[in-house]
């Protein structure tokens, strides 16, 4: 009965809040850039109105409509494939034309926060599917040019510290939008109506700010990124630039490391799904495996940020590689205490925090300014198709040989890619603040 | 613009956001409190007394006409559902009962969320035993003797698992207290061979008058599967493909159950047939729209089932020998149950 992953397809996207400092106030360890401020509260804000609706539409479905919602899973992955191509294609239009990056994420937003009111008048699979599949879109084109905004308002050096703010603000919105999902429900009766109502509302409030308090202009304008003597992009932003991207010997092994991980990545349903097996966790804290991992990823995000801006994030990157692999050990260990659902879920968490937004703040030392959209694009989507393939294959070898042999086949081959991702490590010094 | 016009613009917006959310919210808690009174032309509702044995041939129901007893069991004649109805004061979300035994499937409301469990229900529906639903339950049994129980939940769409969903299947020995919360515990056998997958999912349980044999959906790589289960032996055994919420009946010689048609549209796939289990003949009933619903036996010869109406459902009922035409029993109905 596992849940069929539908996270891998399009798995968390990195929220950035740029958190980097102000030209000329890079150095000051306290400065976060307002831009990753405004980004991160965008983020927060957004996710508070995603999550709302994602956390009521099965109840939606079988009390509310009275549907079945089984076969919803088999459009969803379907839904999911798309969105990892829109994210390219999202990326690529925010550097056309030197960095439309505000208004290409403003576009994901607005999109996402149109469907919401769609939400009160499909009534049927078919059209939620779809009103849905719109939603994934908007968060497809929005992800990268909002990740390329973070790293472009912070200094190399602070720029882990800016993704983490933005990852924990993000995370924050994730775990309040079921609270207020169920506070709303709880006010009403059957007010599934009045979920996506405020949810479109607090949907538009996250365009308004990122409208109104996030600084539009180029990617040079940003500041972090020295200006070309030309005043035109040093790179044209075409789409043959952007794959000659992974002609750069540092993008592509930062993408071949991401990609070899990504395929050793278990995704989350599998994960809890095991901790219930071998732990046998009660069902009614199923729902409540994931909030551990959300609360461990939202206080572990800054401090590892801030770690890889000091320790190098390459480290931290396979650091986090290691608690996920530590993880897998837990859960394939004879060990039965207590607080092992605890150290697994914190375990799971820190691989996040240590993983999502460190990556990208990775691949910005890599990508020049005026390619830097479509180039962590690339990271995501190759990550996203790996992660992708990776839960197919799991789901595969869970059934032919169980699911304690695939997560051992798992540990293996993460341990191995984490070698490989050693040895193929950035050669170029992360450049200093 | 100036970073106070920019604020001003934010704060109005704000404003005017807030007003619509909040009405939003205060026009759906309000319709809640109209749900709670009694339509004109509604069916006529008293408290009273419920029992699952005696009291002559009803039918009993989750009533969903809007009043006072909206969501509680209430019964009708068998002979009239659409008469008179007594409510009981028990709410449940699906309910089944045999033999003086009743299954509830019912949520508790916590602070923030809701749960779900399962209430074992004697003859005068209170509470024996209850049970842990892992998810959002859908379709509940019991065993013609009213010694086993069934229920099926949706288990998944929580935040971080995405919009993706599998069922679990549970049964309880009503006797013994024993439960087995999900049939992945059981051995499967998939075309004469050991069969075992990940991908399984269970639903619609239903079961035969020796207590040891019951029929459920399965479901793996995209297909269902009617199976045969034995309750002694633990093992499943598929005996048909595309079957979903098999409804044995009361000889036990026929299951009525829900098909996924070509050519249907995506969201309204199934058809009502009936299979003959000796023979593999299956018969399409007159009831042409989509069905998704756990049919029941009123009869060795009709079906009732419930399809979306005004206030959720409405019950209506088809002859298992695919011959008549479909007609409405009674409005704002659901999970009926034959007793006495």
């Amino acid at each position: 009965m596992y849940v069929a992953d539908s996270r891998a397809g399009a798995p968390r996207t990195a929220a950035s809040a740029a958190g980097a400092a102000r030209p000329g106030a890079g150095r000051r360890r306290t400065a976060v850039a307002p831009t990753v401020l405004a980004l991160g509260t965008v983020s927060l804000i957004t996710d508070v109105s995603s999550e709302m609706v994602t956390a009521v539409l099965p109840l939606y479905l079988v009390a509310g409509l009275g549907l079945s919602p089984l076969g919803f899973g088999l459009l969803d992955g379907v839904y999911n494939g798309v969105s990892a191509l829109v994210r390219l294609v999202g990326g690529h239009l925010a550097d056309r034309g030197g960095g439309h990056h505000k208004w290409v994420a403003g576009a994901g937003y607005a999109l996402s926060a149109a469907c919401k009111p769609l939400l009160l008048v499909a009534q049927t699979l078919t059209p939620i599917g779809l009103v849905l599949a719109a939603d994934r879109t908007g968060k497809g084109l929005r992800t990268a040019p909002r990740d390329a905004l973070i790293s472009l308002s912070s200094t190399p050096g602070t720029r882990g510290r800016a993704f983490g703010v933005h990852r924990a603000m993000d995370t924050a919105g994730a775990l309040l939008g079921p609270l207020v999902a169920f506070l709303v429900l709880r006010a009403t009766v059957d007010g599934y109506d009045a979920v996506f109502t405020v949810s479109f509302c607090v949907a538009v409030v996250g365009v308004l700010v990122l409208v109104l308090f996030v600084p539009g202009g180029t990617a040079n304008a940003l500041g972090a990124a020295p200006r070309p003597s030309s005043g035109r992009p040093a790179t044209r932003a075409t789409l043959r630039a952007a794959f000659a991207l992974l002609r750069r010997r540092d993008l592509r092994r930062i993408a071949v490391c991401a990609l070899l991980l990504g395929l050793a990545t278990v995704g989350d349903s599998f994960v809890y799904l095991l901790l219930q097996r071998r732990l046998g966790v009660p069902d009614r804290w199923f729902a409540l495996l994931p909030l551990g991992t959300a609360a461990a990823f939202l206080l572990l995000a800054l401090p590892l940020g801030r770690i890889a801006d000091r320790a190098g994030r390459w480290r931290v990157f396979l650091g986090g590689h290691l608690a996920l692999l530590l993880a897998y050990g837990l859960l394939l260990s004879s060990w039965h205490g207590a607080a092992l659902p605890y150290a697994v879920l914190l375990l799971h968490g820190a691989f996040y925090a240590a993983t999502d937004g460190v990556l990208m703040a990775a691949a910005a030392d890599s990508v020049p300014p005026e390619l830097r959209s479509s180039g962590l694009a690339l990271v995501q989507t190759g990550q996203a198709l790996a992660r992708f393939t990776c839960s197919l294959s799991f789901g595969a070898a869970w059934t032919a040989w169980g699911d304690r042999a695939a997560l051992a086949g798992s540990a293996v081959a993460l341990a191995l890619c984490g070698v490989v991702a050693l040895v193929l490590r950035p050669t170029v010094p992360e450049r200093p603040a | 613009m100036t970073l106070r016009s920019r604020v001003l613009i934010l704060v109005s917006a704000l404003a005017v956001l807030a007003g619509v959310a909040a009405a939003s919210v205060l026009h759906a808690s309000a319709r809640a409190d109209r749900r709670d009174q009694a339509r004109p032309g509604g069916p006529r509702i008293t408290s009273g007394r419920l029992a699952l044995t005696g009291g002559g041939h009803r039918v009993v129901f989750r009533n969903m006409a809007w009043g006072p007893h909206r969501d509680e069991l209430v019964s009708a004649p068998a002979a009239d559902p659409s008469g008179p109805r007594t409510a009981s004061g028990v709410k449940c979300l699906r309910f089944h009962a045999a033999s003086g035994t009743g299954v509830c499937l019912r949520a508790v409301h916590g602070p923030v969320q809701d749960t779900y469990r399962a209430v074992i229900l004697d003859a005068r529906l209170r509470e024996r035993a209850h049970y842990d639903v892992p998810g959002i339950p859908s379709r509940a049994r019991v065993s013609p003797s009213g010694r086993f129980a069934a229920w099926t939940a949706f288990v998944g769409g929580d935040s971080y698992a995405g919009t993706a969903f599998s069922t679990r299947a549970a049964i309880v020995d009503t006797r013994t207290g024993r439960l087995t919360p999900t049939l992945e515990a059981y051995r499967i056998v998939k075309d004469g061979r050991p069969y075992r997958a990940a991908d399984v999912n269970f639903w619609g349980v239903t079961f035969a008058a020796d207590d040891r044999t019951f029929y459920a959906t399965m479901a793996t790589r995209g297909s269902t599967y009617l199976v045969r289960g034995d309750l002694r032996a633990r093992t499943l055994t598929t005996l048909h493909a595309n079957v979903e919420c098999p409804s044995l009946s009361p000889d036990g010689t026929r299951i009525a159950y829900k098909k996924r048609v070509e050519g249907a549209p995506e969201d309204a796939p199934w058809r009502l047939y009936v299979l003959e289990l000796r023979t593999g003949r299956e018969t399409a009933l007159a009831e042409p729209r989509s069905v998704d619903d756990q049919l029941v036996w009123r009869d060795a010869r009709t079906l009732v089932y419930a399809l979306p109406g005004d206030y959720g459902a409405d019950l209506y009922t088809v002859r298992a020998d695919g011959t008549g035409t479909a007609r409405r029993l009674t409005g704002a109905a659901v999970s009926p149950a034959y007793v006495g």
